[in-house]
């Protein structure tokens, strides 16, 4: 057979278009696939350094992997009855009056009810075993850590260390950290995404969260929800270290000679942006709890408010003492 | 003078910010254009006789859509500013918008798409069609439902002036406290942000009541509720949706205000106010807002692909079962939206259950859909790719939400940009998708001529492939810790996935461009697409009954109704067209301006207490409610259609649908 040149010319420009289409599609696909790959990788949430973030991510990939049985066949089966029943095609059936079948209708509903009963149990059961305020079974003992969000920055509170950082956490490999989280004003969300779990800090309230590193190295820690202009550079970096590190990084902290008293701490608290790392190597010992309890401005705390009015309805009083201080209880 | 602006100065106009000045000049240039255009074709009268205050759910219909479109292109305006500036400013660089004007454009964007784009949309398409499906001659309220309309309108417009005057709130769309507070939020935008709100959801709340009204008493003799078509059977779950979760809504955002104005203490840190209840309020109000959302698109794609299948809807009873599910279901999942504000185990995981549970009969549906297809004869109409479109990309979507609904897996992917993508995934796959399907589907219906078939297939594969290409990074940047409402990061691997999704933005910009010109281009040529017969789809339901465009009254004759897909059956039995040997007069409504006056002091109103100008608070609500009740002692508010009127538009009709 002997085919025209013109044609034949016309073929391969189109074919010499097409490859430089399908040259920058791939190396464009190829971008997206090996990106992740050369800045180590990159999926934080996929790549986690602890048990929790472990364990987040296989829940993930099997609630995914059981969606997808359900997923895949519906877009194949749509792709295919769309091509199969097209119009112009005259070979396939046509049954304009059918439309009820007890068996397919079976199916269509059981198989989703099958699929959510497994997930379902996945979700029972794991509720339970990562409520963020559960403790962590580990060797070691655990640390606690204070955490206040302060409009725009972290602040870390080691209650027992009487030291305090801003915007470095820092805690030993292998050790479960206990978190207590309030806000100073506004929501935000603590999140470690390489360790998992993440939480909202809420002012006058607080939640707890435990976390573990396996693996030394710093992670980057940011708010998760939204709170003003600061908000964007509102990150902190998560530092697991051995043990050895650990102690010497409390001791440079200890030897800053700033210290976080209730003063210090009102004037950190004023709305600031992109804040550099701060060490305080001494803390006003009420800080955490007047912090929560909204009394670091001075007034009076929400908890010392409550326990007197407990103590005046035990006691009947009425009348003129009761009016003030309940009101601010509600 | 000062005294009577309240908090209004000059120094409100952000003339220092030229791309602010830029929008505001070219959306009064477009003003400008568009009223010199009515001036010039001497549309004015008839703008306001036939439209502006018209009663007939058709117009208002089409009215409802129109402001939709025009607030899509203002929300899209906002998305690609996002897009760009996290691509600009992903390398360590600020980009070209500060985060304090950031803030308001992705606040601007989820609320204007939200309310001013979105639900619109629905309430239009549910306007115009239901009320032929179900063989009415009108909605049970045709004056209440202009001002539904015209309320949506004021609010519209109270949120644009917003950027002109002011400031829009830089809260997030759904305005969490504290941060919406005066403490934190001193300025005029949570205020624009409250009053538009409320005064649309007043207008949504009333089309709500209306239309529920409307399909359980007035359908036609015989048309049973299982006889029903699924389109009206899902604006009946959606609007009973409005009427149960809007006043909600109403409520909380009336605490914010008692908050703001009146220094009380609902949703205050100190004085006993919880924030956290504000949040279960606003999502006990926003679950069930997806759903109004998502239920009439899912009766769209229904009549979609069982006319174009040229068969009856596969399982039309579980069908309905699956949308009445879903309608309860959905006022039982709110807290899906913040597991991680520290529930206990318990109740998350109760709250993770009740959400998958939805996915049964979601998914029952999809499957639905699929066996209408079987065995049918497929036409590939713009309306049928909308919707095969729909069916690939939302149970991608579904599939991430059921995903985010485990909580230890929403603990790593809250408010990340998996989320965002999730959300826009169901959003724009389900919604979008939807309302493209259906304006593309009834259009013809309405206007009395097709829409260029090219346009629409363009516009819908630049939309498909704009939606994967913009979307699907953020899936992946979420996965990798990114999380959202971030005005600049720096990170030179997710730039290139923020560069994608921008490039994704540009295409769906392409997508939008092509639709006007869908638009414009049928119209230019209308003669050639014309349809005389009333049914260009070979349809089944009812609005295929009478002719392009209806008349005012629908239906010469209420039609009898003795199974589903009633017009089908009539064709089959030979029933269809059939003039009558004579009419009877027809009892109308008349039209009103009383709704687009009470609207507009509404925005007054809305627009004072914004400012704090009080007397005209004042007396915007004092005139508004009294146009409201004057109108109510008028007594000529209706008129007969005579039977000559009639016999000759039933002829025209008949005749051209013969041939
Ligand atoms: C047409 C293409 C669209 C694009 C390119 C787009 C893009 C975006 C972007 C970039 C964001 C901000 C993400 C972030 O916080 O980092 C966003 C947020 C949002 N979008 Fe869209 N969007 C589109 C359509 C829609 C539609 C159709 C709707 C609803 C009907 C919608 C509703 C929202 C909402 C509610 C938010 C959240 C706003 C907030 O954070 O308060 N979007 N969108
Ligand atoms: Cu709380
Ligand atoms: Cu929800």
């Amino acid at each position: 057979m002997i085919i025209p040149e013109r044609i034949l010319n016309k073929a391969s420009e189109t074919a010499g278009a097409w490859r430089k289409v399908r040259r920058l599609a791939s190396s464009l696909s190829l971008l997206l696939v090996t990106t992740p790959l050369l800045g180590g990788c990159q999926f934080a949430v996929m790549d986690p350094k602890g048990p929790i973030g472990a364990q987040e991510k296989s829940i993930i990939l099997l609630s995914t992997g059981l969606m997808l049985i359900v997923v895949v066949p519906v877009i194949a089966l749509t792709l295919a009855f769309a091509w199969r029943y097209r119009a112009s095609n005259s070979k396939a059936t046509f049954a304009p009056d059918w439309s009820h079948s007890n068996r397919i209708e079976a199916v269509v509903w059981l198989v989703p009810c099958l699929i959510v009963a497994i997930l379902g149990s996945v979700t029972w059961v794991s509720s339970h075993t990562l409520d963020p305020y559960r403790p962590i079974a580990a060797a070691a003992k655990p640390i606690d850590v204070d955490v206040v969000s302060l409009d725009w920055k972290w602040l870390f509170i080691y209650p027992d260390l009487k030291i305090a950082s801003v915007n470095e956490l820092a805690f030993p490999v292998g050790t479960p950290v206990r978190f207590r989280m309030t806000s100073s004003s506004v929501m935000d969300a603590f999140f470690i995404p390489r360790l998992g779990s993440q939480i909202y800090t809420m002012p006058g309230m607080e939640t707890k969260l435990s976390l573990l590193a396996d693996n030394p190295g710093t992670y980057e820690g940011i708010s998760a929800n939204y709170s003003g202009d600061g908000f964007s550079d509102m990150k902190f970096a998560a530092r697991a270290m051995s043990a050895a590190d650990f102690a010497k990084w409390v001791e440079t902290v200890r030897r800053s000679p700033r210290e976080l008293t209730m003063a210090a701490y009102r004037q950190l608290a004023k709305p600031s942006e992109d804040v550099p790392v701060g060490y305080y190597g001494d803390i006003a010992s009420n800080l955490y709890h007047d912090v929560l309890n909204k009394c670091a401005d001075g007034s009076s705390c929400t908890d010392d408010n409550v326990r007197l009015a407990l103590a005046k309805e035990s006691f009947g009083a009425v009348g003129l003492c009761k009016t003030s201080e309940s009101r601010i209880l509600r | 003078m000062g005294d009577m602006l309240g908090k209004l100065t000059l120094d409100a106009v952000p003339m220092h910010q030229p791309i602010i000045m830029g929008a505001v000049a070219f959306m009064i240039l477009c003003g400008l254009g568009v009223a010199a255009l009515i001036t010039h074709l001497g549309f004015w009268r008839t703008l306001w006789s036939d439209w502006i205050t018209s009663v007939d759910h058709k117009k208002i219909g089409i009215m409802y859509i129109m402001l939709a479109m025009v607030m899509l292109l203002r929300g899209f305006s906002d998305a690609i500013m996002m897009r760009m500036q996290q691509a600009l400013a992903s390398t360590g660089g600020p980009g070209y918008l500060p985060p304090e004007h950031f803030d308001q454009v992705f606040t601007a964007h989820g609320v204007i798409m939200i309310f001013f784009m979105a639900m619109p949309f629905i309430v239009g398409l549910m306007n115009i069609v239901m009320p032929l499906q179900i063989g009415a001659r009108d909605v049970a309220f045709p004056y209440l439902n202009n001002l539904s309309f015209w309320l949506t309108a004021a609010g519209a417009l109270l949120v644009n002036i917003s950027l002109g005057i002011g400031e829009f709130a830089k809260t997030g769309w759904l305005a969490y406290p504290p941060l919406s507070e005066i403490a934190y939020s001193p300025g005029v935008g949570v205020d624009y942000y409250i009053w538009a709100l409320q005064i649309a959801g007043v207008g949504t709340l009333l089309s709500g009541v209306n239309m529920i009204t409307t399909i359980l008493k007035m359908r036609a003799p015989g048309m049973t509720l299982m006889r029903m078509p699924i389109f009206s059977w899902t604006a009946l779950c959606a609007n009973m949706l409005i009427v149960a979760a809007f006043p909600i809504l109403t409520a909380t955002l009336a605490m914010l205000s008692l908050d703001r104005y009146l220094g009380m203490h609902f949703f205050t840190n100190d004085a006993g106010g919880n924030p956290m209840m504000y949040v279960n309020l606003i999502w006990a109000w926003g679950h069930p807002e997806v759903y109004i959302l998502i239920l009439p698109c899912f009766g769209v794609f229904s009549e979609v692909i069982s006319t174009f299948s040229s068969k009856q809807l596969f399982g039309y009873t579980s069908m309905v079962y699956a949308t009445v599910c879903i309608t309860v279901l959905s006022f039982l999942v709110w807290l899906h939206h913040f597991f991680t504000m520290g529930t206990g185990a318990d109740v998350n995981a109760f709250f993770g259950i009740t959400t998958m549970i939805i996915a049964i009969p979601t998914g029952a549906k999809i499957f639905n859909w699929l066996f209408t297809m079987y065995r049918g004869r497929v036409r590939f109409t713009t309306p049928v790719l909308w919707t095969i479109g729909f069916m690939i990309t939302f149970v991608i979507g579904g599939m991430t939400g059921v995903l985010m609904a485990v909580p230890p897996a929403d603990f790593v992917l809250h408010n990340s940009l998996f989320l965002i993508a999730h959300f826009h995934n169901v959003i724009i796959g389900g919604v979008v998708f939807g309302c493209m399907a259906g304006v593309n589907y009834w259009f013809p219906k309405a206007f009395g001529f097709t829409l260029d078939e090219r346009l629409g297939k363009i516009s819908f594969w630049c939309w498909l492939v704009g939606f994967y290409l913009a979307f699907m990074p953020l899936y992946a940047l979420g996965l990798m810790g990114m999380t959202r409402r971030l005005d600049h990061v720096n990170n030179p691997v997710w730039h290139v996935y923020l560069v994608v999704a921008m490039v994704g933005a540009v295409i769906i910009m392409c997508g939008i461009a092509a639709q006007i010109a869908q638009i414009t281009v049928s119209i230019w040529n209308r003669a050639a697409l014309r349809d005389l017969t009333g049914d260009p789809w070979n349809g089944r339901t009812l609005e295929w009954a009478v002719a392009s465009p209806p008349p005012a009254y629908n239906f010469a004759r209420t039609p009898i109704v003795t199974t589903r897909d009633a017009y089908w059956e009539m064709k089959r039995r030979g029933l269809a067209h059939n003039p009558l040997p004579a009419y009877r007069p027809i009892h109308m409504p008349r039209n009103t301006a009383t709704g687009v006056i009470v609207s507009a002091f509404a925005a007054a109103l809305g627009f004072g207490l914004i400012w704090h100008i009080w007397w005209l608070s004042i007396a915007s609500f004092v005139a508004a409610i009294g146009i409201a009740i004057t109108h109510s002692f008028n007594e000529d508010r209706d008129y007969y259609v005579t039977p000559d009127e009639i016999a000759e538009n039933e002829g025209k009709y008949h005749l051209a649908s013969q041939v």
